[in-house]
C-alpha cells in the first residue's frame, strides 16, 4: 500500500512539475500563449501566471495534508495516531479555510477587473490603424481601409501600433485568434466587434478559426505578418499596384464554402465589409448600426456608402449555401 | 478540401467500414438478445420484473446498466478521436465523421452516461438512506426512466440511421440551423435531449417531493445524510434549469422544421439568445453533475475514515451556496462574444465564487480523515484519488474564470483538458466510488478488489497521461474540435502522449467491466447487508432489501442513526418487530411508462425525419396513455401483514 502511495505522490509531484517547467522555463515560441510577441498577449499572460500563483497557495497544501492524513491516520493494527471518531467541528478551522479562499478570490478577482477593464482599448496616446475581418467558410477576409487593399488567409500590420480588428462573419460564427498577439474574439453574423491587437517585434504570427465551423474548420489557418511602419507602407502600395482588384463577382466566391490558399487584392467594393455586416443582420441590431456610424468617419473614407443606407437591395446578391426566405 | 466520402441509401449510411461495423454489431447484438431471452423463456420475466416495474432499486438497476452501456459507446467514441490525433494529417477519420464523433461523444457522456449514472444512484440510495419504502411518485419515476431509456436508443441508432449530429454538443445556432446543417442528424440531437430532458425534470421533481415529504420520523433535515442533501441541491437545480434546455432546443427545432427564425439573424432573430439560453441550462447542469459526486464522496469520507463528517452544516451550507451561485456564472462560456467589460468583470467574480465553498468542502473532507482510521477500500481509495484531480480541475477553473485570460484558453484544448479533469476527477471518480459503495447493497455481493485495483491504477494513470499535456497543448494554441493539425507547430509529441493515456483508461475501463463479470460468480457475498460498517440507515437493512424496504418505518434521532446505535450495541433497535408490522402500501406494476416511452421515441423519429403523420400516431400514443392512467381506479395494493413476517422471517430479520 505504501509504495502505491508513493507512486500517486510521484504522478502528482510529476504533474505539477510539468506545468511548471513548462509555466517558468524560457518557453520556446511553440508555446504560443506562453510567449507573448505585443503588449495583450504580454498582460493576458502576466494574469496566467498571478492566478497559477494565488492557486498555488491552496493545491499545494490540500496536496501536503492529503498525504499526511492518509499516511499518518491509516487503518493498520499497531497504529498509534491519536482517533477521536467524534471530532468534527473546529470553529477556528473553518473560519481558516472560508477565509483563506475569500481572500485570493478577492486578490483574484481585483486583478482580474483592472485587467478587464485596461484591455478595452489600445492607450489613448496611441492612434490605431483598423484591419476588417470577415470570416467565411472557411477562410479570412482582411481589408485596410487605410490602403483600401485586401488578403485572403494572411495579414500584415505594422509593428508598435495597435491594431484595431474589426471581426464579422458571413457565415457560422468563428473566433479570431492570434495566440502571440493576444487572446481571441468571436466573429458573428450581422456584428462588428473589435479586438485590439498590437506586435511589439516583427515576426510571422499563428493564427487560426478558434470556433468550430463545420467541416473546413481545421483549415482555417491564417498567418499574421508584423513589420515596421515603413515596410508595412511599401507593402501597401506594392498591393496597390501588383495585385488584381476584388471585384463582386470575386467577393460572392468567398462565401461559397471552400478552402482556398493566399491571396492579394489590390482594392476590394467600397463598403463591402459594413454591406455584409448589414445584410447579414447588422440591420436589425442597434449596436450593428451604431457600429458602423462609428467606424465609418473613423476609418477616414469619407461618407457613407451608399449600399449601407438601402441594405435590403444587397440581398438579392446572396448566393451560394444560404437560405432565401 | 476533402470530399465527402459517405452516401446514403435510402436512410441507411452506407460506404463506410466503421459504420458497417457499428451496423454489424448492432444486428449481432439484438439478435443474441432475442436468441437468449427466446431460448430461457425470458420474456415474461423481462415484462414482469423490469419493464414494468415501479421500484426505484429495479429503476436505479436499469439507469446503472445504461450508464455503463453509454459509458462504452462514447468511451469508444473518444478514442476513435485520440486515434485520429495520434499524429498530424492522420485520414482515419474524414472530417464528417470526426465531427459526428466528437458531438455524440459530448452529448451522450453528460446526458446519456453521467446523468443516468447520477440517477442510478439517487435511486439506489436516496428511499432507503431517509427510511422510505419508495420514492413520492414512483409511476413518474419509471416514466422518466423510459423517456431516458428511448432518447438515448434514439441518438445512438443516428449513426448508422440517417447520420448523427454534427455540430457539437452545444449546437450553437446558426451553425446548427437548417441552412448550415440539413438533414436529419440534428434533429437527432435536438428530439433525444428534449424527450430525455422531460424526463430529468421528472425526476427533480420526484426526488425533491420524496426527500422533503418522505424522511423517516425525527430525520429533520439537519440530521439527513450528505447524500441526499446533494439530491436536495440537485433536484432543485433540476427542476429551475432544465425547462431552459427544453424551452431553447424547441425553439430551434421550430427554426429548423418549420421555418421560423428565433436564432436566424438575417431575418432579425438573434442567435446569442440560443447561446444564452444554452448556458442558463448548461451551467447549473455542470453542478448538477458535481453536487451528487460531492454527496458521494461525504458518505464515503465518514464511513471509511470511521468518523463523524467534520462540519456538517458547513458542508449543507456550501452545497446550497453552490447551487445558488451556478445560476449566475453562465456567460463565462462567453466572455469572447463581445460582452463589454462590466458584464465580463461579473460573471468572472461570479465564477470565481464557486471555487470558495468547493474548497471549504475539501478541506472539510480532508479533516473528516484527520483523527480517524482510514481504510482503503474501493470507494475510498477513489475518493483519494478524487482530491489531488478535482482540486487541479479547480485551480485551472478558477484560471479560467479570470476573463482576460480566458480569451486565450477559450476553445482551446486547454479548456478541454479542464473540464475533463473536473468531469471525469469529480464526477466520473464519484459515480465509480458510489457504485462500489453501494454495489452490495443493491446486488448482495461485493465487487472483487484485485480486478478493482487493476481498473483504478489503469483509469488512473491513464487519465493523467492523456489530459496533462493537453493542458500544455491549449497554450501551445491547439483549438478544440480540429479533425486534424499540421506537422510544425510541435503539437505532435504531447498530442501522441495523450493517445496513449487514452488507450491506458480504455484499459482501465476493460478491467472495471471484467471485476463485474468476475465478481458476479467470485465476489464475496453480503450476508450481513452492511459490508462497510456504514453509518446510515440503508445499511440496516439486508442486502438487497426488501421490495418494500422497511418492514417496519424506523424513527430517526440523530445523523449516523446506525452507526450511533452500533457503537452503543443497540442495533436491534432498528429491526423490525413482528406486533409493529402493517400491512405495507405499495404502488402496482405498470406497463404504461414503457409504453409511455415508445410513444415518445415515434414521436422522435417523426421529428428527426419531419414524417408529421408518424410525429402524430406518436402524440396519440402520449395522449391514449395519459388519459388510461387517468382512469385508472386502483395503481396501488397492500402488502398483507402475513407476508411481510414471512419475508422478514426467510430474511433471519424476526
Amino acid at each position: 500500500m505504501k509504495g502505491k502511495q508513493q507512486t500517486r505522490r510521484l504522478l502528482t509531484y510529476a504533474g505539477l512539475g510539468a506545468v511548471a517547467t513548462v509555466m517558468l522555463s524560457g518557453c520556446g515560441a511553440q508555446y504560443q500563449v506562453l510567449d507573448p510577441a505585443g503588449p495583450v498577449g504580454q498582460q493576458e499572460l502576466n494574469l496566467i501566471v498571478a492566478s497559477v500563483v494565488l492557486m498555488l497557495i491552496v493545491i499545494i497544501p490540500v496536496i501536503a495534508i492529503l498525504v499526511y492524513v492518509v499516511y499518518r491516520y491509516r487503518d493498520k493494527p499497531g497504529n498509534t495516531a491519536p482517533y477521536d471518531p467524534h471530532f468534527s467541528d473546529s470553529k477556528v478551522l473553518e473560519v481558516i479555510w472560508w477565509g483563506i479562499p475569500i481572500l485570493i478570490v478577492a486578490i483574484l478577482g481585483t486583478e482580474t477587473v483592472r485587467t478587464t477593464f485596461q484591455l478595452t482599448k489600445p492607450p489613448s496616446n496611441a492612434t490605431p490603424i483598423t484591419v476588417e475581418v470577415t470570416s467565411f467558410d472557411w477562410k479570412w477576409l482582411f481589408q485596410y481601409p487605410d490602403g483600401h487593399v485586401a488578403t485572403v488567409n494572411y495579414a500584415y500590420i505594422p509593428v508598435g501600433v495597435p491594431v484595431n480588428f474589426v471581426l464579422t462573419s458571413d457565415a457560422p460564427m468563428n473566433s479570431f485568434w492570434v495566440p502571440r498577439l493576444g487572446g481571441q474574439e468571436y466573429t458573428m453574423p450581422g456584428m462588428a466587434m473589435t479586438l485590439w491587437l498590437q506586435a511589439a517585434q516583427p515576426g510571422v504570427y499563428y493564427g487560426h478559426g478558434a470556433n468550430f465551423t463545420g467541416r473546413g474548420f481545421s483549415h482555417t489557418t491564417f498567418y499574421v505578418t508584423a513589420l515596421s511602419m515603413d515596410k508595412y507602407q511599401q507593402w501597401i502600395a506594392h498591393v496597390q499596384q501588383s495585385a488584381p482588384a476584388l471585384t463582386q463577382t470575386d467577393y460572392r466566391q468567398l462565401s461559397v464554402p471552400s478552402v482556398i490558399g493566399n491571396e492579394t487584392f489590390s482594392s476590394y467594393p467600397t463598403g463591402s465589409f459594413e454591406n455584409t455586416v448589414l445584410r447579414d443582420g447588422g440591420q436589425y441590431m442597434a449596436e450593428s448600426m451604431q457600429m458602423m456610424n462609428k467606424l465609418h468617419p473613423g476609418t477616414g473614407s469619407g461618407s457613407m456608402p451608399s449600399g449601407m443606407t438601402m441594405p435590403t437591395t444587397t440581398t438579392t446578391n446572396k448566393t451560394g449555401h444560404k437560405k432565401h426566405k | 478540401m476533402p470530399p465527402s466520402h459517405l452516401s446514403h441509401w435510402g436512410l441507411l449510411i452506407t460506404g463506410d467500414p466503421l459504420i458497417y461495423g457499428a451496423d454489424a454489431s448492432i444486428a449481432l447484438a439484438s439478435i443474441a438478445i432475442v436468441y437468449v431471452l427466446t431460448k430461457y423463456k425470458k420474456w415474461k420475466w423481462l415484462w414482469d420484473e423490469w419493464l414494468t416495474t415501479v421500484d426505484h432499486k429495479k429503476i436505479g438497476i436499469m439507469y446503472l446498466i445504461a450508464a455503463i452501456l453509454m459509458l462504452f459507446r462514447a468511451g469508444t467514441d473518444a478514442e476513435l478521436m485520440r486515434t485520429q490525433l495520434a499524429l498530424p494529417n492522420l485520414h482515419f477519420l474524414g472530417p464528417e465523421h470526426y465531427d459526428q464523433i466528437f458531438t455524440t461523444h459530448g452529448t451522450v457522456m453528460l446526458l446519456f452516461m453521467a446523468m443516468p449514472f447520477i440517477f442510478a444512484l439517487m435511486n439506489i440510495a436516496v428511499p432507503l438512506q431517509i427510511g422510505a419504502r419508495d420514492v413520492a411518485f414512483p409511476y413518474l419515476n419509471a416514466i422518466s426512466f423510459w423517456l431516458f431509456f428511448f432518447a438515448a436508443m434514439l441518438i445512438n441508432i443516428s449513426f448508422v440511421i440517417g447520420g448523427s449530429p454534427d455540430a457539437g454538443w452545444t449546437s450553437y445556432a446558426p451553425l446548427a440551423g437548417s441552412t448550415f446543417d440539413p438533414g436529419p442528424g440534428e434533429n437527432f440531437y435536438l428530439m433525444s435531449l428534449e424527450i430525455t430532458g422531460i424526463g430529468s425534470i421528472g425526476t427533480g421533481i420526484n426526488f425533491l417531493a420524496t426527500i422533503l415529504k418522505m424522511r423517516a420520523p425525527g430525520m429533520s433535515l439537519m440530521k439527513m445524510p450528505l447524500f441526499s442533501w446533494s439530491i436536495v441541491a440537485t433536484s432543485i437545480l433540476i427542476l429551475y434549469a432544465f425547462p431552459a434546455l427544453t424551452v431553447v432546443l424547441a425553439l430551434l427545432l421550430i427554426d429548423r422544421v418549420a421555418g421560423a427564425h428565433f436564432f436566424t439573424i438575417t431575418a432579425g432573430g438573434n442567435p446569442m439568445m440560443y447561446i444564452n439560453m444554452f448556458w442558463i441550462w448548461g451551467h447549473p447542469e455542470v453542478y448538477i453533475l458535481i453536487l451528487p459526486a460531492f454527496g458521494v464522496f461525504s458518505e464515503i469520507v465518514s464511513t471509511f475514515s470511521r468518523k463523524t463528517i467534520f462540519g456538517y452544516k458547513s458542508m449543507v451550507f456550501s452545497l446550497l451556496l453552490i447551487s445558488l451561485i451556478s445560476y449566475f456564472v453562465w456567460a463565462h462560456h462567453f466572455f469572447t462574444m463581445g460582452a463589454d467589460a462590466s458584464v465580463n468583470s461579473f460573471f468572472a467574480i461570479a465564477s470565481m465564487l464557486v471555487g470558495i465553498p468547493t474548497g471549504v468542502k475539501i478541506f472539510n473532507w480532508l479533516f473528516t480523515m484527520f483523527r480517524g482510521r482510514i481504510r482503503m477500500k474501493m470507494p475510498m481509495l477513489w475518493t483519494i484519488a478524487f482530491i489531488p484531480c478535482f482540486t487541479m480541475g479547480g485551480m485551472t477553473g478558477v484560471m479560467l474564470a479570470a476573463a482576460p485570460a480566458d480569451y486565450q484558453y477559450h476553445n482551446s484544448y486547454f479548456l478541454i483538458a479542464h473540464f475533463h479533469q473536473v468531469l471525469i476527477g469529480g464526477t466520473l471518480f464519484g459515480m465509480l466510488a458510489a457504485m462500489y459503495y453501494w454495489w452490495p447493497k443493491v446486488f448482495g455481493f461485493l465487487l472483487d478488489e484485485r480486478w478493482a485495483k487493476w481498473a483504478f491504477w489503469m483509469f488512473n494513470i491513464g487519465f493523467y497521461v492523456c489530459f496533462e499535456p493537453q493542458y500544455v497543448l491549449g497554450l501551445m494554441g491547439m483549438q478544440r474540435r480540429m479533425y486534424t493539425y499540421p506537422s510544425g507547430l510541435g503539437w505532435t509529441d504531447l498530442n501522441f502522449i495523450s493517445t496513449i493515456g487514452a488507450f491506458i483508461m480504455g484499459l482501465g475501463f476493460i478491467f472495471l467491466v471484467w471485476d463485474i463479470i468476475y465478481s458476479i460468480r467470485h465476489g464475496e457475498r453480503d450476508l450481513t447487508g452492511d459490508p462497510w460498517d456504514g453509518r446510515t440507515l440503508e445499511w440496516s437493512l439486508p442486502s438487497p432489501a426488501p421490495h418494500y424496504n422497511f418492514a417496519v418505518i424506523p424513527h430517526v434521532t440523530q445523523l449516523d442513526q446506525w452507526w450511533e446505535l452500533k457503537q452503543q450495541g443497540r442495533q436491534d433497535e432498528l429491526r423490525p418487530k413482528a406486533s409493529d408490522i402493517r400491512p405495507i402500501h405499495m404502488p402496482k406494476n405498470s406497463g404504461k411508462p414503457f409504453l409511455f416511452g415508445l410513444a415518445f421515441f415515434v414521436v422522435g423519429v417523426g421529428f428527426v425525419f419531419e414524417w408529421y403523420a408518424v410525429a402524430v400516431i406518436g402524440f396519440l400514443g402520449v395522449g391514449a396513455l395519459l388519459l388510461a392512467r387517468s382512469f385508472e381506479a386502483h395503481p396501488d395494493y397492500h402488502i398483507p401483514v402475513d407476508e411481510v413476517v414471512h419475508t422478514e422471517t426467510a430474511l433471519g430479520r424476526l
